[in-house]
């Protein structure tokens, strides 16, 4: 290698501190890490001064309207939202916990079919979100015939996480150290009591870290839902999971796409709630990481 | 001390008879059917693409699929050459990859490299944040803050809608994701690495470009490939900031259409279910799927070559 030095440059480097170079070369590295942050911090501030003069309790008790925008609200937006996350919490959290305890515990990583799993998974994770609404779109929708209502929109979503879920919820449980299982199976435990009284616990802080950053995602997702056509405009809540549906990212879409400038500080405003909800979640995962990250 | 690999059975049921517990392989079976989601999942997209992509090339020549210079489903009459969508995704691809690939991977040095414990611990968490705004609040970033100071401060004939802002924000958005993968890989070279070219009296950034940087390379392009195949599926900064005219120009300055951003665009409006129209969303949709699927395979198939090497 061209990095070999005598003993005496080596001394010196020491000694009379660092070139200029490497002073550049640190500067460069601070400053693309500057730069961008710097952009998270310029979203934040263009839409927060952008939409705080609208945010007001119009945008969360008024319903969308595509002629008074003055008057127009997002409330069925953020109750569809709500509809949408809670459905796809409770498909997408146990399938995924369920997934990653079988992967992790019972399977045989040398049977071929635990390997195309695998494989499988780690590419579901990484294949665009609109795949999911033409999913969505040709077979839940029109073969399994649930309709456009909120459920398919759910289940789309809830497709769309769970390899986010099973990811996270792996490393969960692969981070529970072996002996805890041993002595459980050791004082006389069935495989399945171990997991379930041993293992999970013991993962269920990583696990639900994961599973509050899968629901963030499912929040922030607007293609799948528009591809199902959510993003006609709806001015009542869903009463029922085959009702049609809006959803914050959707309604804030619909609105970006109007050419007047009230409809976009409207789309301002929600993105504010938007993030403001999307900034929690993250502080709470990485608060319950940081806090149950335990060292055996 | 031998110590039994976690997935093995119980040293108990190794060595007596035991009962056979019945509701253990019901137990593993309903795990297996949740893991099993995945598989049909994919298996779900493959059949939902399949049968109207086939019927589209029943309807459309597949030569003029290719090669035709013009792409307009709905026009009278219509025209179905995908190569405008192609050259736009590219484009769009590139411009990220421009921003995000250098701005990724010097952040990730930082962090790997020269960054204490305390301030990774905070920058992190930070740049995750960054990755989870969702896109379409970043596609209207693109649109009312950097097309109007493109449009302002550079000398170039911007038009309202274009590539080029679309193509930087999506480049911001796989930044978080181009250094947290290659923040990773360089975490995983081993010490003594370093230790050795600290010892020959290498700097710190002699070390790290030359021995950790190569050392995880492998691991950085399998990142840098998976960022690609983020920013060309990216569907909702496109459509907000690159506009609806698909035309066959590299020209960033131009309203571009791209794969995912058509398929939003045209499911987003009326189309007749069966009609050629429609079935033209799922053969570009195919074409998406088939190109992503191949870069996450390179992708993953370079990250196990690498990962062998250290373990």
């Amino acid at each position: 290698m061209t990095l070999l030095t005598t003993p005496k440059t080596a001394v010196r480097l020491a000694a009379k501190g660092r070139p200029l170079r490497e002073h550049l070369f640190k500067v460069a590295l601070v400053a693309s890490l500057v730069i961008a942050l710097g952009f998270l911090a310029l979203v934040l501030y263009s839409m927060v001064s952008k939409g705080l003069g609208r945010f007001d309790s119009r945008l969360w008790e008024n319903m969308p309207s595509i002629r008074r925008p003055e008057a127009a609200g997002a409330q069925s937006a953020i109750v569809g939202t709500m509809w949408l996350v809670g459905l796809t919490a409770v498909m997408a959290l146990p399938t995924g916990i369920l997934a990653a305890i079988y992967l992790e515990e019972y399977a045989d990583r040398t049977r071929w079919y635990n390997r195309v799993i695998e494989l499988n998974i780690q590419n579901l994770a990484a294949i665009p979100s609109i795949i999911y609404g033409i999913l969505a779109l040709g077979i839940i929708a029109r073969v399994l015939g649930l309709g456009f209502g909120v459920l398919t929109g759910a289940m789309a979503l809830s497709l769309l996480v769970l390899p986010i879920v099973i990811i996270a919820a792996r490393e969960a449980i692969r981070a529970v150290p072996p002996s805890i299982r041993e002595g459980s199976l050791a004082l006389g435990a069935t495989q399945w009591q171990t997991i379930y009284r041993q293992v999970l616990p013991a993962a269920i802080p990583g696990i639900a870290t994961g599973a509050i950053l899968a629901l963030s995602r499912a929040i922030g997702e607007a293609a799948p839902l528009i591809v199902l056509g959510a993003a006609t405009f709806v001015p009542f809540n869903p009463s029922s999971v085959f009702d049609r549906f809006s959803a914050l990212p959707v309604q804030i879409y619909f609105w970006i796409t109007q050419s007047r400038e009230e409809f976009h500080l409207l789309a301002a405003a929600a993105i504010v709630i938007l993030l403001a909800l999307l900034l929690l979640m993250n502080s709470a995962a990485i608060l319950l990481r940081n806090r149950y990250q335990k060292r055996y | 001390m031998e110590r039994s690999s976690r997935a093995a059975a119980a040293p108990g049921m190794r060595l007596g008879r035991s009962r056979p517990r019945y509701g253990e392989s019901v137990v593993k079976a309903v795990l297996l059917l949740a893991a099993l989601v995945s598989i049909a999942t994919t298996v779900g997209i493959i059949a939902s693409l399949l049968s109207p992509t086939i019927e589209f090339f029943a309807e459309v020549d597949i030569v003029e699929f290719v090669t035709g210079t013009s792409w307009g489903p709905g026009f009278k009459p219509p025209a179905f050459g995908v190569l405008p969508l192609v050259v736009s995704t590219v484009v769009i691809t590139l411009i990220a990859v421009l921003v995000a690939v250098p701005l990724g991977l010097l952040a990730a040095i930082y962090l790997s490299e020269y960054a204490s414990k305390r301030v990774r611990k905070v920058i992190k968490p930070t740049l995750e944040v960054l990755a989870g705004i969702p896109t379409v609040v970043l596609g209207f970033f693109a649109l009312t803050v950097v097309t109007p100071f493109l449009r302002e401060w550079t000398p170039f004939d911007v038009s309202f809608k274009n590539g080029l802002s679309a193509g930087i924000v999506v480049g911001i958005m796989i930044i978080p994701l181009v250094a947290s993968l290659a923040e990773d890989a360089m975490s995983a070279v081993p010490n003594g690495l370093r230790e050795g070219a600290f010892a020959l009296g290498s700097s710190r950034m002699v070390t790290s470009l030359r021995v950790v940087f190569p050392a995880a390379l492998s691991g950085i392009i399998a990142g840098v490939i998976l960022a690609v195949s983020r920013a060309f599926g990216e569907t909702m900064i496109v459509v907000v900031a690159a506009g609806s005219n698909p035309s066959l120009t590299v020209n960033p300055l131009q309203e571009m259409v791209t794969f995912a951003s058509y398929i939003a665009q045209a499911a987003s409006g009326d189309i007749p279910v069966g009609s050629t129209v429609y079935k033209a969303v799922f053969a570009v949709g195919s074409l998406l799927f088939v190109t992503t699927f191949v870069l996450n395979y390179i992708s993953a198939r370079i990250v196990r070559r690498f990962r062998e090497v250290y373990e």
